[in-house]
């Protein structure tokens, strides 16, 4: 079972930067990469519009999100995960996110920013209701 | 005929509705799932009536959403 999820320095600032951009609303995208035996390394950070605009819900557009999974496939890449940002709530799966997580094999990786110049990132597998946390695990570099 | 079902090849002995290969394709949840079919979206109330032809390209994704409730 994968319990580690690689990203780079440059991958986890796309992210933070988009979060904080987006804030007081919730963003989202999509991770695409490869599997390396039992490691989940990320190649690109996909920065998707939340449709809901709203800081406590997201829905990512459908348009963006096919047209991301196409460029991953393009690529040689898997669909490894998504990300959303909890800008007021802790980084840990709400009911709802439980609710709509319906791929067990991908990663949920949540950035709070509910204490400000503290984020904080973390990934979680979801299967029905039970949720596990997996490592992530930083490398210096580009995306 | 053969169509492709998320960019991976697919044979079907005969042709179907998009509802009746999401059946066959046993994807749960079907109510979240968005379809296009040749890059064209297609709405949910059209599932029953659009049929699959041969050479088509069909992808399913589930609707990726969330909050903090």
């Amino acid at each position: 079972m994968i319990v580690i999820i690689k990203l780079t320095q440059r991958h986890c600032e796309q992210i933070l930067n988009y979060c904080q951009n987006e804030a007081p609303n919730e963003a989202c995208g999509l991770l695409g990469g490869i599997i390396d035996e039992d490691v989940k390394i990320v190649k690109k950070v996909y920065l998707l519009t939340n449709v809901d605009q709203c800081p406590e819900h997201f829905s990512m557009d459908p348009q963006e999100q096919f047209a991301a999974i196409k460029d991953m496939r393009t690529n040689g890449w898997f669909l490894l995960g998504n990300f959303h940002s909890h800008p007021k709530s802790p980084s840990r799966p709400s009911e709802e996110d439980k609710r709509l997580a319906f791929d067990p094999e991908v990663s949920y990786l949540i950035l709070s920013l509910m204490e400000e110049g503290y984020p904080i990132l973390k990934s979680f597998r979801i299967q029905k209701d039970t949720v596990s946390e997996e490592t992530i695990k930083i490398i210096a570099g580009g995306a | 005929m053969q169509i492709k079902v998320n960019g991976k090849d697919l044979v079907l002995e005969k042709e179907l509705s998009v509802k009746e290969l999401i059946d066959e394709q046993r994807i749960e949840a079907p109510e979240y799932v968005t379809v296009q079919l040749n890059e064209e979206f297609v709405d949910k109330n059209d599932f029953s009536s659009i049929i699959i032809k041969d050479g088509d390209s069909i992808e399913f994704l589930y609707f990726m959403g969330g909050g903090r409730i």
